[in-house]
């Protein structure tokens, strides 16, 4: 079956992809070949004068090029070589001596959107799908069909960079705003509007596009202006990335060619750069998250065949408090459920429902939500403080403060007022969810709902499975949390669950580390080096000092072997010092902005700062405690798969996406080095560093965590 | 029992409202839109009510905004519910949510639908203000004109008291007359005296107060957070007032003669109600206990001119002969209590042999007065009265009071606009 089909119409030729047996249009191997046979014939054509390309797919125009194609690379060469095929053809739309308009309807994404650049002229339909972009950099390659090369010429170097280099989709009409298309349209008279186009097109008629203005001639129309850009470009780049991920510095070397020297030369720049991303270690690991998290949206969080999750259209939640709330008001704004809030008092409800509705309104206010669906939205949120509404739930969620009792009074009232099938979730993060089920009738529709805060930003959820839940609750709260947006991760009932299980023994490290005598600074820098987003220091400002002391003694109960409560924490909660929260912690806050180090921390914790420690013993022992910690939770089969471990520690805790997560990492390393590491680390700093049993044994057996590498 | 009208038995399931608030106070900026969705999904969350299981929805207005010509549909867009359900709105004036319930229930009896959300609200901080006619022609015309010079010659004939804006009035347009007015020459013509008004009024406070306290008006209410804010209360209930402070009032409407006062009246009020309706077998399948049944009602018109607001004494009588009950058989009656005069008016007819005899060819008065069956928690004088959601309140209030009390047949009478009354005969479930 063929992928393309053609009809003439009046002197134009309209192409539709449609690639047989697959959901969305993507270039593969064989489209390209059909491309290749199809573009000579229409230029000798003498009937055809103009082309239109559009999908016969709903909802996609071209995805992006096959990444399975991609992954099958071995080498550098062969890479290069891909890309100037991709390269070739679709210099042939651009090279053509007749237009070709883009009829773009659905997702137009990487080499979907390049080769629509190509074209003479773009259209978007209006309809909500359509989205354009060239996302690769999140992949740890660049565009390098020519993308690096049209973009920065059609719309701006500034705009183009700020495209390309954070790998940004955006909706059809800012598209349009951005010059990217020419026309927005509504998608039932996208044809007609676009074999029009191609007819005038053909008449010798040439669309203006608008120039970038007085700041575009200065700074994106001479080379003297561009190298300004670059350079802040690079620096800015520099600084988000802290060095580790090459593919957007080679984007804006492609860009810089091309536009200095000409777009041949760009052209082959893309090529190089590309050769030489795609099989890197960092493109490599970033792919394989992709295909992990395409996985893990199928994965319903149970081994059980055949569970159907429950529909959620009510969700209760008990507990209108700051996190309360922010789960409400998430469920309303991404899944449209209806949102029954029960506080104890109306003075407490209310301020949770105003927050919940905060969470809409500032939506609305940055433009993300239209007048009419907020005010759709809003009536979603209503509370009580009795249980009327609880009736018709179909999942509750608990956030009621850390207290057994209390919890176990919400749940035992729930069981009384709820329906049979509803499940009953609770937001705890450090009870364990059996010891609340075990106040109820039915444990088996008891389950955990770990959300991270602040709910609007964090993507992770972990959902906590105790022995006695059953798969259909962790079916329904697997896919309920995934309709929330949040990236879910079903985990077994263990003390600090998974993520902040493997948290733990890394901030306790940095503790410790601290209390000998170590900067402040120094810790956090090795780590943000190491590829974390935040040091463990500044993380423990953002936690709050009050609430990671709580955990903290939680999990020295469970692991008191690896964790102890450290007093200099405790010291600087009786000051008052909770972090950023109350404008001081181990880093001092004015308005909300992180200052510098607060230099009478060390007097607090008693100790003076010094930098004699060497910077690898600092960073191995912080590292290998959340690596031999996630080790061993895997062992105890806290988390299912190595999968779910890695995908809920780059979500949960921002480990560095392009080491893979801590399991696919200490599969890089390799388990006996990691051993080897290890046992060192234990002998000069304590047992608390001694390899966890599995690595020992993989160490001898050569074993991995995963079996694809 | 078994219905006097034709077709299936209609349940009363349960009611909801908004706290009633003076206009411009409390509930100001909150549209009469949003009072009637705040009532609608509280009372589905109360009722444990699936939005889908819903047929239809009337809800009542009086002084609509031009913007929002349906409130009904508005309230039956609410996200809880599938698209599909038709809705309407209806204006019976001061009766229009009973008008509102009384076209539910008909859809229910006559078999086009189990289940119908009725009510209504009014917001009179939110009412349209308009232009002058002469401003609002101009606008017209320069809006057609043509050319610069046309619009320049229109723009001419502009005055700057064109600019007065017309507020609506409560007044009968057949006869000019405002609602006070009327309420004085009841008061006039039926000989009841100031100090009868001031104690009705009196007594309208004080049971409101204690229902109030009592929780059970209170149970009625869902609170509103209003500029973070919770309202939780009517704010028009007086519980610390006297008939010596009442005395001090000035009369409104007629200042020299007249016995009308802002205390004896019901106030300007802004509110939304909403009350479940199902049909006996409904209400069955789907698990619920209802509150009450509609056992009959009846309308009436008089002539404006005449007293305005004596509906009540020619609807009532109606609906007892329609419910085939007598009047000593209620138990309770809920009375509308637009003024002390008018309540006092028609208590007066319905005791009076004289308005049997002459107005209704009658040989018996429609009965006596139980005091301690009227009005038990207060009425709209104390509650206050949103003129589209009054008879929504007054339908839950009795329904609810029915089962407290365990009473067999309640009466809910309303005086309208319009020279119109209401009546309609709860029955026990």
């Amino acid at each position: 079956m063929s992928a393309l089909r053609t009809e003439k119409s009046d002197g134009v030729i309209v192409i539709t992809l449609d690639l047989p047996g697959e959901p969305v249009n993507k270039i593969t191997r064989e489209l390209r070949q059909e491309f290749d046979d199809l573009l000579p014939r229409v230029e000798a054509d003498p009937d055809v004068m103009a082309a239109v390309l559009i999908s016969g797919k709903p909802g996609s125009f071209i995805a992006g090029a096959d990444i399975d194609e991609f992954v099958k690379l071995e080498s550098r060469e062969h890479a290069e070589q891909l890309v100037r095929t991709g390269q070739s053809l679709i210099n042939r739309f651009a090279a053509s001596t007749k237009p070709f308009v883009a009829a773009i309807d659905g997702a137009c994404l990487g080499g979907g959107l390049e080769t629509a650049l190509a074209c003479s002229y773009r259209i978007a339909a209006s309809s909500p799908s359509t989205t354009l972009g060239l996302p690769e950099v999140q992949l740890g390659i660049l565009p390098a069909a020519g993308g690096c090369q049209r973009l920065p010429r059609l719309i701006g170097v500034r705009a183009a960079l700020d495209m390309i280099l954070a790998g940004k989709i955006v909706p059809a009409k800012r598209a349009l705003r951005l010059g990217i298309v020419d026309e927005l349209v509504h998608p039932a008279t996208l044809r007609y509007v676009a074999l029009n186009a191609a007819r005038r097109l053909a008449d010798g008629w040439r669309p203006k596009r608008k120039r970038g203005g007085l700041a575009g001639l200065l700074l994106d129309g001479n080379r003297l202006g561009r190298s300004i850009v670059f350079r802040a470009a690079r620096r800015q780049v520099a600084k988000k990335t802290g060095g580790n991920y090459p593919a957007p510095l080679a984007a804006i070397d492609a860009i810089r060619v091309g536009l200095n020297r000409g777009r041949k030369r760009g052209l082959e720049r893309e090529a190089q750069h590309f050769g030489q991303l795609a099989v890197s270690e960092v493109s490599r690991n970033l792919v394989k998250i992709f295909f992990a998290t395409t996985a893990l949206k199928k994965d319903f969080g149970t081994d059980d065949e055949g569970i159907e999750p429950n529909e959620v259209r009510n969700l209760g939640v008990v507990g209108a408090g700051f996190m309360g709330a922010a789960i409400g008001g998430v469920a309303v704004l991404r899944s449209s459920v209806d949102v029954r809030f029960r506080e104890a008092d109306w003075d407490r409800l209310s301020r949770g429902l105003g927050f919940a509705k905060g969470i809409l309104k500032s939506r609305l206010e940055r433009r993300r939500l239209t007048k009419y669906e907020y005010r759709n939205l809003v009536p979603l949120i209503s509370g009580t403080t009795d249980w009327s509404g609880f009736g018709r739930t179909d999942l509750v969620i608990e956030a009621v403060f850390e207290d057994l009792g209390a919890k176990h009074e919400v749940f035992r009232q729930l069981e009384d007022v709820v329906g049979d099938r509803c499940v009953l979730a609770s937001n705890t993060s450090t009870i364990p969810i059996a010891q609340i089920a075990s106040a109820t009738e039915h444990p088996e529709r008891v389950i955990g709902m770990h959300f991270f805060s602040p709910v609007e930003k964090m993507p992770l959820l972990e959902i906590i499975v105790a022995d006695e839940t059953a798969p259909w609750a962790t079916a329904t709260a697997v896919n309920f949390g995934r309709q929330m947006g949040k990236t879910v991760i079903a985990v077994r009932d263990r003390p600090g669950f998974w993520v902040n299980r493997i948290l733990a023994p890394y901030m306790n490290e940095a503790g410790r580390l601290l209390e000998e005598g170590v900067p402040i600074e120094m810790i956090d820098r090795l780590m943000t080096e190491f590829g974390f987003p935040v040091g463990p220091i500044t993380l423990l400002d953002e936690i709050g000092l009050d609430v990671a002391g709580k955990a903290s003694r939680v999990m020295s109960e469970a692991f008191s072997d690896r964790i102890t409560v450290l007093t200099g924490l405790q010291k600087m909660v009786d000051l008052g010092r909770l972090g950023r929260k109350s404008g001081r912690g181990f880093y001092s806050y004015e308005k909300g902005k992180k200052k510098g180090v607060d230099q009478s921390v060390y007097e607090v914790l008693g100790v003076s700062p010094s930098t004699r420690k060497s910077q690898g013993e600092v960073r191995d022992r912080l590292v290998y405690s959340m690596l031999n910690e996630a080790a061993r939770a895997y062992e105890e089969s806290v988390v299912r798969s190595a999968r779910d471990g890695d995908l809920g520690a780059i979500f949960g805790i921002g480990y560095p996406p392009f080491r893979g997560g801590p399991l696919r990492y200490l599969d890089s390393v390799g388990a006996a080095q990691a051993v080897d590491a290890l046992k060192q680390l234990a002998d000069s700093f304590g047992e608390r560093l001694a390899p966890a049993p599995i690595l020992e044994r993989m160490a001898e057996t050569g074993a991995r965590f995963y079996s694809d590498n | 029992m078994t219905p006097t009208n034709s077709g299936r038995r209609v349940a009363v399931v349960a009611g909801c409202r908004t706290p009633f608030c003076k206009a411009g106070t409390d509930l100001k900026g909150i549209s009469a839109v949003d009072l009637a969705k705040h009532a609608t999904v509280e009372l589905i969350h109360r009722a444990n009510l699936d939005g889908h299981a819903v047929d239809e929805m009337f809800f009542g207005q009086v002084v609509p905004n031009p913007l929002v010509p349906n409130l009904a549909r508005e309230v039956s867009l609410l996200p809880q519910f599938p698209k599909h359900i038709p809705a309407a709105s209806i204006n019976r004036a001061c009766a229009s949510a009973n008008a509102a319930i009384v076209d539910g229930a008909s859809q229910i009896a006559l078999g086009n639908a189990d289940v119908v959300i009725a009510g209504g609200a009014e917001n009179l901080s939110d009412i349209p203000i308009l232009h002058s006619r002469r401003f609002s022609d101009l606008l017209v015309g320069l809006s057609k004109a043509k050319s610069f010079g046309d619009r320049l010659r229109l723009a001419t004939t502009f005055r700057p008291r064109d600019l007065v804006p017309v507020t609506p009035a409560i007044a009968e347009p057949s006869t000019g007359e405002t609602m006070g007015q009327s309420a004085e020459k009841m008061a006039k013509e039926n000989h009841i005296e100031r100090e009868d008004q001031d104690k009705f009024a009196l007594r309208s406070h004080q049971l409101a107060a204690k229902g109030t306290e009592d929780g059970r008006l209170t149970a009625e209410i869902a609170p509103i957070v209003v500029r973070d804010r919770v309202v939780n209360t009517d704010n028009g209930i007086r519980s610390d007032t006297n008939l010596e402070k009442m005395a001090e009032l000035k009369p409104v409407f007629d200042r020299k003669h007249g016995t009308v006062t802002a205390g004896n009246s019901s106030p300007l009020t802004d509110g939304g109600a909403a009350v479940l309706l199902m049909s006996e077998e409904s209400a069955k399948a789907l698990g619920y206990t209802p509150l009450a049944f509609i056992r009959s009602y009846a309308v009436a018109a008089l002539d404006p001119g005449d007293q305005l607001l004596m509906g009540p004494a020619y609807a009532v009588p109606e609906a007892l002969d329609r419910a085939r009950i007598v009047w000593d058989q209620l138990g309770l009656v809920e009375m509308h209590e637009a003024f002390a005069s008018q309540a006092l008016s028609n208590i007066q007819a319905f005791e009076s042999e004289e308005w049997a005899r002459v107005r209704l060819g009658r040989s018996e008065p429609i009965g006596k007065i139980n005091w301690e069956s009227l009005n038990v928690m207060g009425g709209s004088i104390a509650i206050g009265h949103p003129f589209g959601a009054t008879g929504a309140r007054l339908t839950t209030t009795l329904a609810n009071e029915m089962n407290r009390r365990d009473v067999e047949f309640g009466l809910i009478s309303v005086c309208a606009q319009g020279g119109m009354g209401f009546a309609m005969v709860l029955e026990r479930a």
